[in-house]
């Protein structure tokens, strides 16, 4: 058997996480940051021995629980293989930007924001933030239904804890919030799951295995309930209209930090299982719900926008642009067409990469006046041009501006779904003015005009040596990703093409196979 | 199945000896027997040996006893023994295998001496009146009841014997033999005595009341079948030509008998107020043990004897076990104490492990070839309950005030901040109660969930899955009092608990609770292919 490449990455970070319960004190916060950096080294070695076009890549099989017919499997394809470089890569950035956010109170210190906050320690932060990395690479390579079911579910608690311990003045409310949702659509799927081995206990023995279970043949009926428990709980979790209310709580009251993770990392889970799980196992299903989620999608756009315009918190609007960028993601996947496919998993990397820009740009400057209103600022760009410019390309980054990442994906995704669903397509680019509406207001109302007197008074500082350094990286990779986004297209499309080939749909442009076969 | 039955009833015909396979009864015979023993121990033994003595009897006895039901597990001895009296079949090795380990482990709460300083958790006399003079006297002379080995033996004798009986009356006795000794048990609370002995009235009452509802079912029974033994009345709903209104009028009233121990709605009235008020080993013994030994002879009477009748008593059960999901999850949210908290949650759990006893995933056709049966996911389901539950109630006896537990919601405000270990632990416990992944209670849902499944009663899963969310809630709830809460007590006139450490027989169950709480959720595989083989009771 060759070296366990997926395992040793993905539990490396655990292993870091295991260690901050034992190191305590002023090292513990480097040696989180070795290890997340470690991971981030493994996951370009690793994806640098991928081959584009080779299928399922590194896997490794092991039978786990025989009664269940469980297996350890993982394995990598070009999709999971971006999300895995996302995570690897957010994890680090999240930690270097959160490095004081964590910190205990000084005796003596009476100012913290809230009674009880941050007596935590900034072992625990970061120890939670290698069990999501973790539990995070564990679930987008994850190839047997079962095992992918248990990170889905697990990765809740470290979520649940980073958001109760480290959050604002509601964070107990909108932690129990985020768990209790995100708990409900992990029932509901355990309901699918457990479908799922009925069936294939009656086609002789139960597997788990996604190779498996793909070549099961599911009765329509069956096909289409199970389906519909996967959907509800990866619509939850992406978050899709109407399973969205809890992001805008959980994104308001995270720390920066946390809500990077939460809509980089966690959430992508969610698409990434729409598109390994609910299209593979249920092909005929998915071709069925398509209108419906389609609108749902659609919805998602136009509705996550204009609550980004309306909303008073920076954390909440941000968390509402992000619920209009996966209805873009959830558009793409559901459009059934290999560029709109491919531009939904580019998508899903963009979108990690501008929201983590966006929210820690937007928490260092909450940092300094110690609030999150936007009524609260004002004329910052005078007090500190850095920190608003890079605002105000991490916004730009989000709403798409050609030369940027995100353009590139966006555009995919709505030039895909225009070829078969025009209608839905049109509607969705209103989202992308709606979405030059959030940006440009957001920046217009905290950096532009006179300076406030709260302003001159809290903001005294542009950004410092560490702060930059987390948002470069950031920076940097979407202005190159902008330009250059061949080797990833080269990786994710052969993917696809594969996806496309099981569901039983191809592009439209070809005369012979239509929908609806 | 019809052969073997005859040959029995040839051979109560004959009025020989009755033959008993001393070998295969040997388990429970020497916890019955070390239950004799121990009363004798108090009788004769000087005070100060009493403690070890009683020690050396009951956990000697009880490895005994484990590593016979093991041997006889392995060597294959089958079959109905004592005269019918007791069906040995796979189902009843691993109802005694998992009744030993579990009593043993809620032994070793009861034999904690650390934690009242130096004396057991139990009232020092029970005959003084709470508050009395005799009582004062009696705790300044450090008198003990170690009567409670020999009491909780012989209620293990009675919960050994109830799920393996193969006949009703058999059934019936060891119904008392395992309800009488935990009454009194209920009663003996070092703490709030009053409390303890109230639950113990009600606890008697109610429990004397179901009694008498299985007896007058197990009469009507035999006015139909004619007999006692579970096979002669599984063929007689075949043949008999009585009318069938005493057997449904008896199979209903047995339910309730059955019903009432496993702590169903609607016959779980008793439950919160009996688990508050009884000390707390008593009632980890309780809620795992009693709840193993009543499912186990439930799924006995209602798949061997009216095996044949589950059209008929499947709709009811179907309703009770909605209702009894329903009533743990939802009261179990507004609970403001500890204990009752894990009374309703064992309630609710009974309502999960009720999903698979409804679908009876074996008799119909629903349950496919190489799956898991009803009898299997219940069996393991109750490994996973049982271990967290005793793990649960051993934290609530180390969480204490000057009056001793301090079991009120708000006095554990802030624990996580005080004992982040013991919060940590009492978490784990609680994520398996709500069936998280990688907990036992996860894979222990996923068994009955797929046995209701696999019976195809698709909406009663997804009723369970629902629930299983509202319950979830309430064991999140302990979750953010113990992490997230400042103690509120200006409000509530609670005092802080404080953990403390307890001595080593607690500190071994609280131990073993989580290393089989993790290890059954990552590694549940050899359990789980135990409970496979004993997936199907001899009939």
């Amino acid at each position: 058997m060759s070296f366990p490449w997926l395992t040793v990455l993905a539990l490396l970070p655990l292993v870091g996480a295991v260690l901050m319960l034992v190191v305590k004190g002023p090292r513990a916060k480097p040696l989180a940051l070795a290890f997340s950096l470690a991971t981030l080294v493994l996951a370009v070695v690793v994806a640098l021995q991928y081959r584009p076009g080779g299928g399922m890549q590194f896997v490794e099989q092991v039978v786990w629980i025989r009664p269940l017919g469980a297996h350890y499997a993982l394995g990598l394809d070009g999709i999971g293989l971006t999300l895995v470089l996302l995570t690897a890569v957010l994890t680090p950035i999240v930690m270097i930007a959160s490095w004081n956010d964590a910190e205990e109170r000084k005796p003596g210190e009476t100012d913290a924001p809230e009674p009880g906050r941050n007596k935590w320690g900034p072992a625990a932060f970061m120890g939670l933030v290698l069990c999501i990395e973790s539990f995070g690479l564990f679930a987008f390579t994850s190839i047997d239904v079962f095992l992918f079911y248990l990170f889905f579910e697990v990765i809740l608690i470290p979520m649940y804890f980073l958001i109760g311990a480290f959050g604002g003045s509601r964070r107990s409310y909108a932690a129990g919030k985020f768990l209790l949702f995100g708990l409900f659509g992990g029932f509901v799927m355990l309901a699918s799951v457990i479908g799922l081995y009925v069936v294939s206990a009656r086609a002789g023995t139960p597997s788990y295995l996604l190779s498996d279970l793909m070549r099961l043949d599911i009765p329509e009926t069956t096909g289409r309930w199970l389906f519909v428990g996967f959907m509800v709980a990866f619509a939850i979790k992406a978050p899709l209209v109407p399973f969205h209310s809890w992001m805008p709580d959980a994104a308001e009251q995270s720390t920066p930090g946390g809500a990077v993770l939460l809509a980089g990392v966690l959430d992508k889970v969610g698409t990434f299982g729409m598109i390994r799980f609910c299209l593979y196992l249920f092909p005929e299903a998915s071709r069925w719900a398509t209108p419906v989620v389609l609108t749902l999608a659609t919805v998602s756009i136009i509705y996550g926008a204009l609550m980004a315009i309306v909303s008073k918190d920076l954390h909440r609007l941000i968390g509402w642009t992000s619920i209009s960028h996966f209805g873009f993601i959830v558009l793409g996947i559901f459009a059934f067409t290999s560029q709109s496919m491919v531009g939904s998993t580019l998508y899903m990397l963009n979108h990690g990469l501008s929201t983590a820009a966006l929210f820690l740009a937007a928490g260092f400057m909450i940092k300094r006046r110690n609030s999150r209103q936007i009524g609260d600022f004002g004329g910052v760009q005078k007090v500190a041009p850095v920190l608003t410019g890079l605002l105000l390309f991490a916004g730009l980054s989000t709403m798409a501006l050609p030369g940027l990442s995100s353009f590139v994906s966006e555009f995919m995704v709505l030039g895909g779904t225009f070829s078969r669903h025009p209608a839905f397509a049109s509607i969705a680019t209103v989202g992308i003015v709606l979405a030059a509406l959030y940006v440009l207001i957001m920046y217009q109302r905290t950096a532009t005009g006179p300076v406030t007197e709260q302003v001159r008074e809290h903001v005294t500082s542009d950004l410092g040596t560490r702060e930059r350094l987390a948002l470069a990286p950031l920076v940097l990779l979407i202005l190159v990703l902008g330009f250059f986004p061949k080797p990833l297209l080269g990786a994710i499309e052969p993917t696809v093409a594969a996806t496309m080939t099981h569901v039983g749909v191809s592009d439209p442009a070809h005369p012979v196979a239509e929908e609806g076969r | 199945m019809s052969v073997l039955s005859s040959s029995v009833a040839a051979v109560t015909m004959e009025i020989t000896a009755p033959k008993i396979e001393y070998g295969t009864l040997m388990p429970f015979i020497l916890v019955f027997l070390v239950a004799c023993l121990g009363v004798l121990v108090e009788a004769l033994a000087p005070r100060t040996l009493r403690f070890g003595l009683q020690m050396l009897l009951t956990f000697g006895g009880i490895v005994v006893a484990l590593l016979i039901t093991v041997l006889n597990w392995l060597t294959g001895a089958r079959g109905e023994v004592a005269v019918g009296a007791v069906t040995a079949d796979v189902p009843t090795y691993f109802f005694w295998v998992v009744l030993l380990v579990f009593s043993g482990l809620s032994f070793l709460i009861f034999a904690d001496r650390k934690l009242e300083n130096g004396a057991l958790a139990f009232t020092p006399q029970g005959a003084a009146t709470p508050g009395s003079a005799a009582e004062q006297e009696a705790i300044t002379a450090r008198v003990e009841h170690t009567e409670v080995f020999p009491l909780a033996m012989f209620a293990l004798s009675g919960m050994m014997l109830f799920p393996a009986s193969n006949d009703l009356l058999t059934m019936f006795v060891a119904l008392e033999i395992l309800s009488l000794p935990l009454y009194l048990l209920c009663g003996l609370g070092r703490r709030r005595r009053l409390l303890s002995q109230e639950s113990s009235l009600k606890y008697f009452l109610l429990g004397a009341l179901s009694s008498a509802f299985f007896l007058y079912g197990v009469a009507l029974v035999y006015g139909y079948a004619g007999s006692f033994q579970l096979s002669d009345i599984a063929v007689a709903l075949n043949t008999s030509d009585q009318k069938d209104g005493l057997l449904l009028a008896g199979m209903a009233l047995i339910g309730v008998g059955l019903l009432f121990k496993f702590g169903a709605v609607p016959f779980h009235s008793w439950t919160p107020d009996v688990y508050a008020g009884a000390p707390t080993g008593v009632t980890a013994f309780m809620a795992a043990c009693t709840k193993i030994a009543a499912v186990g002879a439930l799924l006995r009477v209602f798949y061997v004897a009216f095996g044949g009748m589950r059209w008929d008593w499947q709709p009811l059960l179907l309703i009770v076990t909605v209702a009894t999901m329903f009533v743990g999850a939802v009261l179990g949210i507004t609970q403001t104490d500890v204990k009752r908290m894990l009374a309703y949650s064992s309630i609710a759990h009974a309502g999960f492990i009720l999903t698979a006893v409804t679908a009876a995933s074996q008799l119909g056709t629903g349950k496919p070839a190489g799956s898991l049966s009803s009898i299997s996911a219940v069996g393991f389901y109750l490994v996973a309950y049982g271990a967290a539950t005793l793990g649960a109630f051993g934290i609530v006896t180390m969480v204490r005030d000057r009056g001793g537990e301090a079991t009120l919601l708000s006095s554990w405000a802030g624990l996580g901040r005080r004992s982040p270990l013991t919060a940590t632990v009492f978490s784990l416990f609680l994520l398996s109660f709500a069936g998280i992944p990688l907990t036992s209670g996860f894979i222990g849902k996923w068994s009955v969930f797929a046995a209701a499944w696999a019976a195809r009663d698709y909406w009663l899963v997804v009723v369970a899955v629902v629930l299983s969310l509202v319950a979830a809630f309430f064991y999140l709830r302990v979750i953010i009092v113990m992490f997230f809460s400042e103690p509120e007590l200006e409000a509530t006139g609670a005092q802080p608990g404080t953990v403390v450490r307890p001595g080593w027989t607690t500190l071994t169950a609280v131990g073993v609770g989580v290393v089989a709480t993790v290890a059954l959720g990552v590694f549940p595989g050899p359990v789980l292919a135990l409970a496979q083989q004993a997936g199907e009771f001899l009939r």
